[in-house]
């Protein structure tokens, strides 16, 4: 016995001194910061002036800052076209690749190349894309015969434009959903057809509920994700035409390191932290409704 | 890749032959289907290629031109060499080296301690670091800058490669939870034998479990490598002078400069896609499985 204690001692003391890194890290950039912004949040501090407690005072001048409620609306406009966007075209594309195609690893490349370039590299390459007098889609309207359109350019089209361009990056959803695809069991499916049922039932009684965790977890990490959306603002737009792209994250790194509003800034990051938090909430409680785990708690 | 293929359905299922007309076409329909999607995903590239080895004169006809006559390879050169883009290629590579190995070592030591030590309290502490993958990465952002500037590491690489040796601090726990699970899948008999031979935990970490987590560490060391390469946010913030910049930052101020030099901006973009494009192509395998992994796992 007094072996196995000196054992317990052994990884007690190695387990946290291990863990260490970790646990700094945590507070350092997470916990720290986290909790300083929150203060920030609450002064009207300036870059070069000093600190002083303003209350709620900047939460109160959202609620009359135009161009906060400018940036909620097209980040929200945005993800609702983007999320479900690349959702349905990826599990579309997953579908077509789960049909023992011939070849899978060289589709599966192609579909999910795009999702290789740095961001940089594709925003500039689709500032090209979009160019209204040479870019690639206007020539291959035009020798349709159809007229070009302004593209992110346009106050109206811009977002429509930058939704299309995030969905050329579907690959790493698609692969997701492949893997779960791949992971139906398949007696289920020679269930359906043994009574009869043809393909539709074997999509709707048993793909769709049983990708539902899947689904799930990309609608949760794309809306997460697409929310905070930055680079295109940043290096395509600059939050135009006319405010129409200017993303919240772009607007809230613009009050910051363009107008030294740290304070309004670090307001602007919570009113952020806690849209995402509630609307996390909203989807995981939603989720026991259409969400179905076989084996609840598995996983 | 064979993991991922689909097991060949028996041949006993009676109803097969029957349905063999309309499955046929089912067959024909899903590659032309699969067709119809691989050209808009693959035409950017094509437009990339052939904007980046055309002549201007030839990149303005109407309807487009897709072969470049001549090759204009010239707009890699004089792209590549308008700014210091090795010098960019270099910090890029030092950056991303810097914080992969961080990454690796701290997160597989973070998690060996979550997965394999008892201790008291581990349980809560692990649940506590997860919860800070939920922030909004725009929440840290202004007191961290703020933090950096006071420490007067403002233009180093110290902001973006440090919180790497803190387990990827932030959303790099992530990193912590893909280790852990798969260290719980080694066998806990291998670390008792070893214990009971004297070897401390560390050696158990070092000896054991590493060489045995291979597959989970090359996916950690991609997707740092590649977050590491493709951020912008960071570089943006911290790095001002244009001899600190990496390949995205000097992408983004050529770009802002050569503003419809199309011929050398397609080429400058081109030479930063085709390393990771290069890498993915040696480590297919791993990409997936990485992608995977992390979709399920959750």
């Amino acid at each position: 016995m007094a072996a196995l204690s000196g054992q317990r001692r052994l990884e007690r003391r190695w387990g946290l001194l291990m863990a260490l890194p970790a646990i700094l890290g945590f507070v350092i950039f997470t916990a720290g910061p986290m909790v300083a912004s929150l203060v920030f949040s609450l002064s009207d501090w300036k870059v070069g002036g000093s600190l002083e407690y303003a209350g709620l005072d900047n939460y109160a001048r959202l609620g009359g800052d135009d161009l906060f409620w400018q940036s909620l609306g097209s980040t929200t406009y945005y993800t609702l076209g983007a999320v479900p966007l690349v959702m349905i075209v990826s599990f579309a594309v997953a579908m077509l690749l789960n049909q023992k195609v011939r070849g899978l690893a060289v589709w599966r490349t192609v579909f999910y190349l795009p999702t290789l370039v740095p961001a940089i590299a594709n925003v500039v390459l689709w500032i090209w894309i979009f160019n209204p007098d040479f870019g690639l889609l206007n020539s291959l309207l035009r020798q349709g015969g159809l007229p070009g359109g302004m593209w992110i350019y346009g106050e109206s089209t811009a977002i429509p434009s930058l939704i299309i361009m995030s969905t050329w990056g579907f690959g790493n959803t698609m692969v997701i959903f492949l893997a779960g695809l791949q992971g139906v069991p398949r007696h289920l499916y020679e269930a359906v057809s043994i009574d009869g049922g043809g393909p539709w039932h074997r999509f709707w009684h048993v793909t769709l509920p049983m990708m539902t965790p899947t689904i799930f977890y990309n609608l949760v990490v794309g809306v997460i994700g697409t929310f905070q959306v930055f680079n295109q603002a940043y290096v395509m737009t600059e939050g135009g035409p006319n405010n129409a792209t200017l993303f919240y994250v772009y607007y809230l790194f613009r009050k910051a390191f363009r107008e030294s509003e740290m304070g309004y800034a670090s307001a602007l990051a919570w009113v952020l932290f806690m849209i995402i938090m509630v609307v996390t909430f909203l989807m995981f409680r939603n989720a026991r409704r259409w969400v179905y785990y076989e084996m609840a708690g598995a996983r | 890749m064979t993991t991922l293929t689909a097991p060949p359905r028996p041949k006993s299922v009676a109803p097969v032959p029957a349905r063999r007309g309309p499955r046929k076409y089912g067959k024909a329909l899903t590659y032309v289907a699969l067709t119809a999607g691989a050209i808009p995903t693959l035409l950017p590239f094509v437009w990339l290629l052939r904007s980046a080895l055309m002549q201007d004169s030839q990149m303005f006809i109407a309807p487009p031109q897709w072969i470049p006559d001549p090759f204009q390879w010239s707009n890699f050169t004089e792209a590549l060499t308008a700014q210091p883009f090795g010098r960019y290629f270099v910090n890029t590579v030092v950056i991303a080296v810097v914080s992969v190995v961080g990454t690796v070592l701290t997160c597989s030591i973070a998690a060996f301690s979550f997965s394999r030590l008892r201790w008291r309290g581990r349980n809560v502490v692990f649940a506590l670091l997860l919860s800070g993958v939920m922030l909004p990465y725009a929440v840290t952002l202004i007191p961290t800058f703020v933090m950096w500037q006071e420490l007067g590491a403002l233009d180093t690489i110290l902001p973006l490669t440090v919180p790497s040796w803190f387990a990827g601090a932030g959303g790099g726990v992530f990193n912590v939870f893909l280790l852990r699970q798969f260290f719980l899948t080694i066998p806990f008999e291998l670390d008792e034998a070893a214990y009971i031979d004297g070897a401390s935990p560390w050696r158990v970490y070092w000896t054991i479990v590493m060489p045995l987590s291979k597959p989970a560490i090359i996916v950690v060391t991609i997707f740092t490598f590649i977050g590491t390469w493709n951020d912008f946010l960071g570089p943006l913030l911290y790095l001002n002078s244009e001899e600190n910049y990496t390949l995205s930052l000097g992408l983004a101020s050529f770009q802002s400069i050569y503003i419809t030099q199309w011929g050398y901006l397609m080429a400058a973009s081109a030479a930063v896609i085709a390393p990771i494009i290069a890498l993915f192509f040696f480590l297919q395998r791993y990409f997936i499985e990485g992608v995977t992994l992390t979709g399920i796992k959750n």
